[in-house]
């Protein structure tokens, strides 16, 4: 079971870098693991980090939110409360019996097409480490 | 918000962009089964004409209220699909795009996966669709006036060009004097123009063009605001000369105690200039400045009996009370026209820049044949004993351009022309001399380039193919160790002169220029453009565009191109006089909301505060959001308890939705 496990990837990208960064890795066809699926916002700020926490709920292995480099967000500083708020996250993952390695940030900008695919691999490399997530039950999707 | 929400789901195939790694029918066909999903198609191109048509006849026919569109990155394509589908009737903030090119059909080679990854973003759509909500976007009237910063000729260029069209233009210049780079050049390849006899008109134009406002000695502090209605806060850095009394006659620079004992920045350092000085004889302004960091009465407190530059000043012009000053107006548009910064050759140790005095760089040789450079145009050299002609002259091409130890990987793309340029120039003055260029490639692209190249070819310069690997001295000669790749030869090469063609860099200070506005970097660190191929002179903020070098090394006749389309797009808000401002904004819910001010100190951008309202007869505060200011980022939206505070398209509910769907799909 476990050889054949691949895990369920939510990612959360900001419009301005790391979207625009996953957008060069494909125009530059960086070849990365196809587990990760985007949603994209318009700044990591926006992210609610109950909505890493919702991801796992629902059936996701492993999350994944990234912004622009600290100072250079393009709303000047929504990625640095995104850094506190899912840096407080991380601790309560832990606290709540959850593998913070299900949980990463980082930081790419939009040249950085290489750097996606390296984030995207580090990412799904720990969720598969951390194996399938059952730690919350699943609600179904509310159509 | 009650209809019921009719979707329709075009899957494109891009070519076979998409369709080669993504089975599009497939994923069509599981899309038709998705709640709501009424029409599910795809084409072979969705953004052409047929394929819009194709979307703007199934909202009528089947009476469509949403539309996903499963294609390449909404960055790319959302403006067009949100055009289509209004021109349909519906509203445009009915759409989403599921991107399944670059985050999905390019990244992923196995079919399977792609496939199924793309089913999963279709879903997602849908999942978010549902739940989006009709939007209209606002117009807020656009400051009929652009700031240009940087006057070398690219600046200058898109200053010119939007003061001849009407509108006022603010050109911030840090140096004390516009020209730039351009003005450093003796000649301009491939024609041998004279470059400060073509430049000079066009810097006195922007200083005298009743609608340009010069701010020489400046620099950009702070910028807010948006697109057009930008706040923009100057410092006019102390000259402690008066402006409007200095006549420019001299007298100061020529008394001065420490007289030419400086090096001039805009000789490379070959030349000398006093503290009080004047960057060079044709400086528009013609206006002197006191460096604050040579000038003895502003470093030591103290000089003589008392400053000579004031004693000599008959205009009385000096004045050592000046402090800076902080000039504040508002533009519809800004323009990045920065430049670069030539290779730093010590650098590549191994050519012994630092070393040797007779290695010097493209640059330094453009100052030395020029007529108005400090040797009048006399190509000297100092071999340790005397002043002599050089008789052996070797150019070493790609310095710091096509080279990653020194993480440069792109083409400068002007060293090839210069250095060919530079090989004539001194081919006219040394008729005898031996010439020769060290090349990888070369690379003579642009129009009359080839041609210049093969006359300098004729005219018995020496092209041998090889990157050299050290520059060493022998006696008084300099060796270029190389090998010449083409007869796989190994070849010292005893030399007089050795010229440097170093490539272009970011500036060194671009990370202030970054902040200011947000912009991105490329790989190679230049400015970053909107698109690299249709929106060549925007950026990812909307007013402020890029022109020149500072995005990429290029000669003069695409910098002026690039300047001249940089300055029409800037013109397009400042000539309609509005900008639409996006609609997706927070908005809050006065009814949930407790007033408690967090989002309000969130915000960047200080677009929330605080109101009093009456709820049920009681006066309470709630937050309110000013749609003009707010920018949608949503940062405030996680830091409201109640959850009262929401970006419009990006909604607690209409994201959650998205991520069950994401998640159920395991």
């Amino acid at each position: 079971m476990s050889d054949n496990y691949e895990p369920n990837i939510v990612a959360f990208l900001c419009n301005w870098c790391s979207y625009a960064g996953a957008d060069l890795a494909g125009t530059s066809r960086v070849q990365y693991p196809a587990n990760i699926q985007v949603i994209r916002v318009m700044c990591s700020g926006r992210v609610n980090p109950l909505y890493v926490m919702n991801a796992l709920q629902q059936g996701a292995d492993g999350v994944l939110v990234s912004g622009c480099h600290p100072g250079d967000c393009h709303y000047m500083e929504g990625n640095f409360y995104a850094r506190r708020r899912l840096g407080m996250l991380k601790d309560l993952m832990e606290f709540v019996g959850v593998d913070p390695k299900r949980f990463h940030m980082s930081w790419v900008s939009a040249s950085e097409g290489h750097k996606w695919k390296e984030v995207v691999e580090k990412t799904v490399e720990d969720a598969r480490e951390a194996g399938p997530f059952e730690g919350f039950r699943r609600r179904q999707i509310d159509w | 918000m009650t209809e019921k929400p009719k979707i329709g789901v075009y899957v494109c195939h891009c070519g076979i962009n998409i369709s080669a790694t993504v089975d599009v029918e497939t994923v069509a066909d599981y899309a038709l089964k998705l709640p709501n999903v009424e029409v599910a198609r795809t084409y072979s191109y969705m953004c052409s004409d047929p394929g819009q048509s194709l979307i703007k006849n199934d909202i009528r026919e089947h009476g469509l209220n949403r539309v996903i569109v499963a294609s390449c990155s909404p960055r790319m394509h959302e403006p067009t699909f949100r055009k289509a589908i209004k021109e349909a009737g519906i509203n445009p903030y009915y759409l989403e795009m599921a991107n399944i090119r670059e985050q999905c059909s390019w990244v992923h080679h196995d079919i399977d996966e792609g496939t199924a990854k793309s089913k999963k973003l279709v879903a997602a759509s849908v999942a978010k669709v549902r739940l989006l909500e009709a939007l209209e976007s606002k117009e807020v009237d656009a400051e009929p006036s652009a700031l240009v910063i940087g006057a070398g000729i690219a600046g200058i260029q898109a200053a010119l060009d939007i003061a001849d069209a009407g509108f006022k233009v603010y050109l911030v210049e840090k140096t004390p004097s516009v020209g730039g780079r351009m003005a450093q050049l003796d000649k301009t390849f491939p024609t041998l123009d004279c470059s400060a006899c073509i430049l000079t008109p066009k810097m006195v134009d922007c200083a005298s063009h009743p609608n340009i406002e010069l701010l020489s000695y400046s620099e950009v502090e702070e910028i807010g605001g948006y697109i057009g209605n930008f706040d923009i806060k100057v410092r006019k850095k102390a000259r402690y000369v008066d402006f409007d009394k200095c006549t420019g006659c001299g007298d100061c620079a020529a008394e001065c105690r420490v007289k030419d004992r400086f090096p001039s920045e805009f000789d490379m350092g070959m030349g000398k200039r006093s503290a009080v000085y004047l960057p060079f004889p044709q400086a528009v302004p013609a206006k002197y400045t006191i460096d604050p960091e040579s000038c003895l009465y502003l470093t030591k407190g103290k000089c003589g009996k008392g400053p000579k530059c004031a004693e000599v000043c008959q205009a009385g012009a000096i004045n050592f009370d000046q402090v800076d000053e902080t000039v504040e107006f508002r533009v519809g548009a800004v323009i990045v026209a920065t430049g670069f910064d030539p290779f730093d050759a010590s650098r590549k140790p191994e050519y012994g820049y630092s070393d040797y005095p007779n290695v010097i760089t493209g640059m330094e040789m453009e100052r030395l044949v020029s007529a108005s450079g400090p040797t009048g145009g006399k190509i000297k050299i100092f071999n340790g004993k005397e002043e002599i002609e050089p008789k052996e002259v070797a150019f070493i091409k790609c310095v710091g351009s096509r080279d990653e130890s020194v993480g440069n990987e792109y083409c400068s793309r002007v060293c090839c022309m210069y250095v060919a340029k530079q090989a004539h120039l001194l081919r006219d003055k040394l008729p005898d001399a031996n010439i020769r260029v060290y090349y990888m490639d070369v690379r003579a692209f642009g129009k009359g380039f080839e041609e210049f190249y093969d006359r300098v070819r004729r005219e018995n310069v020496r092209y041998i193919r090889g990157n050299p690997s050290e520059i060493f001295k022998r006696g008084d000669k300099l060796v270029v160790k190389v090998e010449d790749t083409l007869t796989a030869t190994p070849l010292e090469d005893e030399v007089d002169l050795v010229v440097l063609g170093v490539g272009l860099e970011p500036r060194a200070d671009m990370r202030q220029t970054m902040e200011l506005l947000r912009l991105s970097q490329s790989p190679d660190r230049f400015f970053l453009e909107a698109h690299p191929k249709l929106r060549p002179v925007d950026t990812a903020t909307d007013g402020v565009f890029l022109a020149g070098c500072c995005q990429g090394p290029k000669d003069i006749p695409d910098t002026v191109a690039q300047a001249k389309g940089a300055a029409s797009s800037a013109m397009i808000p400042l000539a309609r006089g509005k900008v639409v401002i996006s609609a997706q904004v927070a908005t809050v819910d006065e009814s949930t909301c407790r007033g408690c001010g967090f989002c309000v100190n969130i915000c960047p951008y200080t677009a929330i505060e605080l109101v009093t309202v009456n709820r049920f007869g009681h006066e309470v505060e709630v937050a309110r959001v000013n749609e003009a200011l707010c920018k949608g980022c949503g940062s405030c939206s996680p830091g409201c308890l109640s959850d009262s505070i929401q970006p419009k398209s990006f909604r607690d509910r209409q994201i959650l939705p998205q991520i069950a769907a994401l998640g159920v799909f395991k």
